[in-house]
């Protein structure tokens, strides 16, 4: 008998912030920067006879997230209380919902070598951070806290174990991303840790003898904060789950060890373990008596699903079929909801979809990294640029002179069909003139000259550069092109 | 007469008479603390000073012709596990929040002090709330004003007795399973129980959220409906208060309710019963009857036994989560003496509950354990929506439910400590009311041959306060059970 195919299997947990102004259960503003313990109040400081009170927005923003993920809205939620002892939590608990959460059974679509894939969603649920618990440095036999973050509206994403590979884990978290902020329902900032993964993983070795598939145990990673660290993680979790499966096939299961937790050490890329099936908490959860349950107004439901946009994957399909764009375009240009709506302004008004996709990718892209803006940053309308890309178009400037012109406008904020008029950009396509161009750069080069009479074609782009130059960059380059070619070769 | 023995309503009659300040009503109520809580000892705090500024303030602005509040210018006192920013500790009787200043005030505080109210001091309870007796204080035990070798019941025992004895004329307390109306009955005065969710608990310290409501004491019912015209409604910082308007509790609480219903449960006359208890009680339903009301027997299958059992999970369940927060980290008492921090977690829980406390913790956290949860907390909550539809059904027949409010009059000092069991049964008439989450008032109904208070309690269905009140009053027009003084009042200068 041959040793059974070992396939990956992969799930993952997501906890995002969500994008409100105040936290989950109190006016207190959210914010990453500020003094430790300056963001607090009674309520979220958990103190003697405080209640939540639950942030509408987060509600709002987590129905907006579930119903992107295609996720049923039940007719009722309700909040739970999961309890464990650790000096960042200060109640002792955290509110959570356990066994009836606001979005279930969705799906998120990614682009996967040879295609789309789906992969299922599970559920969606809101929940409060923690604060953060700092231990002193040089040794001191003792901790701070910071509870600034405590009480930071979390969004937590389950999904099924649909993923096979560490690439699948990359593309689904950047996936899942990218809709978040398109949405507006979180910054996922990785750096201000706004964003975190914990996926779970195990093999799937063939077949039992009573026809379900058999695993190895499931190893749950917890907290890892950036791409990188969950997609190493998942492919050293892979290729440990090998090698103690191979050691020992019989004992290495699921049904022997069950699920353990394992942390990340990122500077050395391993997983340790954390705590095995026995170890695990008892959380003790139970319905939260101070809040109530969330029974959601179907209206209200169909408003904000009526209010969403095209998302992400739907539109890069989109721009590939409606403008025609290579893949590679099309990605890029979806990757950003504001990106994508600049674009796809300017594309329809200038009536050059390629052209605009240029502009996009080279131009705009080059202030914006520049000037480290989004697009709110950028001083001009798509309107604007769809103008200057019809100037091209329509051949009253060339393209170089273009890009001149575009940064003439982020400049001074003027039109392009102004500074074309007032700076005499217009290209000059009058014959007359051009021929007597065209003449002096052959009587100046007849090398170049010679050379191409001779049938070498490289040296025709030189004496178009020189008849250019001649010109101040003002020449129709296609028109004294013709004639280089009717007076050399004619 | 002394200022002291007027009620809240003479006292605001009195001023705007002319006739009493603020400063005399709170220096009248500050002289009967000091001579009859040595005795009683109702208060874990009390600050003269600032009653005394506070009481300056009032006079002063009632003299600048401002509108006075509902209770301007009338001593208070309020349960410990109420929070107060005015430099009172809030400890909740428990050693493990000995000295804690509450950085804000509850609603209902906020709302008294709205309303022109002297806060006078702070009272004594079972600490967090955990007890039937208040002898279950981290501090001290509270004595019953008419026989100082018995509780005044509890957990709200220190305002419960603070009113009868003539210290101040209104209090608050809270109720989770009986605890305002039950030391009301053995004390001898007014306890209002409102319907869940009528007077916000942002504020109060947690006990079990979904029971947990704070209502009034006062002498008379026409106390007990001002404080709670004071305290009543809505408040967006409590998520289970509930936006019904508050109706005008005294606007006609002289109107009798006719005709009146009162259904009479069999399973509150049951065994375990005072036969004194039943007597004063069976007089009451009788002065009822002769005022014309229907007495009707029925009954509330799930009412007592059940409840008991439902509510000892229920409440433990939810107190043990309440109760987590309390680990030395941020704030109260923290272990001195500790190895690491889970020692220390241990250490200071262990040092600064107290055993009742502890043993509602450890009922609760094993009712939540994985395993259990369907059999305990699941199971009381199935039983819960009995009870519940228990209530439904008699309230489609009656207009309230009469019994006793205790099974017992006030029981003596360390009878019942060494027997959990048979103090969680001094709450058999009452935890139901809060597990259907109803409201329920007790009132003095008469007296035992020892001269002991027996309450009568009243159950109406969810927001029936006015007409509560109003059938309260129809009684209480009829005795003067309110005008008695209990013993250690007497004699004073």
């Amino acid at each position: 008998m041959s040793a059974p195919e070992l396939t990956p299997t992969i799930g993952l947990e997501v906890h995002m912030h969500l994008a409100t102004r105040t936290k989950l259960f109190c006016g207190c503003e959210v914010a990453y920067d500020a003094r430790p313990n300056s963001r607090v109040c009674p309520v979220c400081l958990g103190m003697p006879g405080v209640l939540p009170v639950m942030n509408e927005k987060a509600v709002e923003l987590a129905v907006r997230m579930a119903l992107a993920l295609g996720c049923t809205i039940p007719d009722l939620a309700k909040w739970d209380r999961k309890h464990y002892y650790y000096p960042d939590l200060p109640k002792n608990y955290q509110i959570s919902e356990y066994d009836q959460p606001l979005g279930v059974g969705g799906f998120l679509e990614i682009s996967v070598e040879g295609g789309v894939k789906r992969i299922g969603i599970i559920r969606v649920h809101i929940e409060e951070d923690a604060g953060k618990l700092m231990h002193a440095e040089g040794g001191g036999n003792y901790s701070v806290v910071d509870l600034n973050r405590t009480g930071t509206p979390l969004l937590e994403i389950v999904s099924e174990p649909d993923m096979n590979s560490p690439d699948e884990v990359r593309a689904y978290s950047t996936a899942l991303r990218q809709l978040a902020v398109y949405l507006g329902v979180g910054h996922c900032n990785m750096q201000l840790g706004q964003m975190r993964f914990e996926p779970n993983i195990s093999l799937r070795i063939g077949t039992g003898p009573d026809g379900n598939p058999r695993y190895t145990p499931i190893a749950e990673i917890k907290n890892l904060n950036s791409f990188r660290s969950v997609e190493r993680a998942v492919a050293f979790e892979i290729a440990r789950h090998r090698e103690e499966y191979e050691v020992d096939p019989q004992g290495y299961t699921l049904e022997r060890l069950g699920k353990q937790t394992r942390g990340w050490i990122d500077d050395q890329e391993v997983t340790f373990l954390q705590r095995s099936k026995e170890e695990a908490h008892d959380y003790r959860y139970f319905p939260e008596p101070d809040l109530v349950p969330f029974v959601p107004d179907r209206r209200w439901v169909d408003e904000i699903r009526a209010s969403l946009p095209e998302l992400p994957e739907a539109r890069r399909r989109r721009f590939i079929d409606e403008y025609g764009l290579p893949e590679y375009d099309a990605g890029v240009l979806t990757a950003d909801r504001e990106v994508a709506d600049f674009y796809e302004t300017a594309a329809r008004l200038c009536e050059d979809p390629k052209a605009a996709s240029n502009w996009v990718m080279q131009d705009v892209s080059r202030v914006l990294n520049e000037r480290k803006v989004g697009m709110a940053g950028l001083p001009i309308t798509p309107e604007a640029l769809a103008e200057l890309i019809r100037l091209v178009r329509a051949g009253t400037i060339n393209r170089n002179t273009g890009t001149e012109v575009f940064d003439k406008m982020l400049a001074s904020g003027k039109s392009a069909v102004k500074i074309v008029e007032e700076e005499g950009l217009a290209q000059t396509s009058d014959a007359g003139e051009l021929e007597t161009i065209v003449e002096k750069v052959i009587a100046d080069n007849p090398g170049p000259a010679a050379d191409y009479r001779g049938g070498k074609e490289k040296a025709l782009g030189r004496l178009i550069g020189e008849a250019m130059k001649a010109s101040g960059g003002k020449a129709n380059p296609k028109i004294v092109r013709d004639i280089f070619v009717r007076k050399l070769r004619g | 007469m002394n200022a002291s023995d007027l009620t809240a309503i003479q006292m605001r009659e009195a001023m705007e008479k002319g006739d009493l300040s603020a400063a005399e009503a709170t220096e009248a109520c500050l002289a009967a603390i000091d001579r009859t809580d040595a005795k009683v000892r109702a208060f874990l705090s009390t600050d003269a000073a600032a009653a005394r500024r506070r009481a300056q303030e009032i006079d002063r602005s009632l003299k600048a012709g401002e509108t006075p509040g509902l209770l301007a210018g009338v001593p208070v006192a309020v349960k410990d596990n109420m929070c107060t920013a005015d430099g009172q500790p809030t400890t909740c009787a428990s050693r493990i929040l000995e000295g804690w200043k509450a950085p804000y005030n509850a609603h209902v505080v906020e709302r008294l002090l709205a309303e022109g109210a002297v806060i006078v001091g702070k009272t004594n309870l079972d600490e967090f709330a955990m007890g039937s007796s208040t002898e279950n204080s981290g501090f001290e035990a509270t004595r019953n004003p008419w026989d100082l070798n018995r509780v005044p019941g509890g957990s709200s025992g220190g305002s419960a007795a603070a009113v009868a004895a003539r210290m101040v004329p209104i209090a608050l307390g809270s109720d989770t399973g009986g605890s305002i109306r039950q030391p009301a009955a053995l004390c001898g005065v007014v306890g209002l129980k409102p319907t869940y969710g009528r007077v916000s608990r942002y504020g109060l310290v947690a006990f079990a959220s979904s029971l947990d409501q704070i209502g009034p004491f006062g002498r008379t019912v026409a106390d007990a409906a001002l404080v709670l015209q004071a305290i009543a409604g809505h408040d967006p910082r409590d998520s289970t208060s509930v936006a019904e308007p508050v109706p005008d509790y005294l606007a006609r609480l002289e109107e009798p309710l006719e005709p009146l219903r009162i259904g009479v449960p069999k399973e509150f006359f049951g065994e375990g019963l005072d036969t004194q208890v039943e007597r004063v009680v069976r007089e009451a339903l009788g002065v009822y009857e002769r005022l014309g009301a229907e007495l009707v027997e029925l009954s509330l299958p799930h009412a007592t036994d059940y409840a008991i059992a439902a509510y000892y999970i229920v409440a433990t369940s939810e107190a043990s989560s309440n109760l987590a927060r309390y680990d030395g980290v941020h704030y109260g008492y923290r272990s001195s003496d500790h190895a690491d921090m889970i020692d220390m977690y241990m250490r200071t829980r262990a040092e600064g509950f107290g055993d009742e406390v502890k043993r509602r913790i450890m009922l609760g956290t094993y009712a939540l354990s994985a395993g259990y949860y369907d059999a305990y907390y699941k199971k009381a909550l199935k039983v819960r929506r009995l009870i519940r539809e228990d209530y439904e059904t008699a309230f489609r027949e009656v207009d309230v439910l009469m019994g006793p409010t205790s099974p017992t009059p006030a029981f003596r000092l360390g009878e019942r400590t060494s027997d959990p069991l048979a103090m969680y049964l001094s709450d058999v008439y009452t935890v139901s009311c809060n597990l259907a989450a109803i409201a329920g008032i007790s009132i003095p109904a008469g007296f035992t041959k020892a001269g002991l208070p027996v309450g009568l309690q009243i159950l109406g269905n969810v927001f029936t306060e006015e007409r509560l009140l109003r059938i309260a009053r129809m009684y209480e027009r009829e005795t003067d059970w309110a005008a008695r003084v209990p013993p250690v009042c007497e004699g004073r200068g």
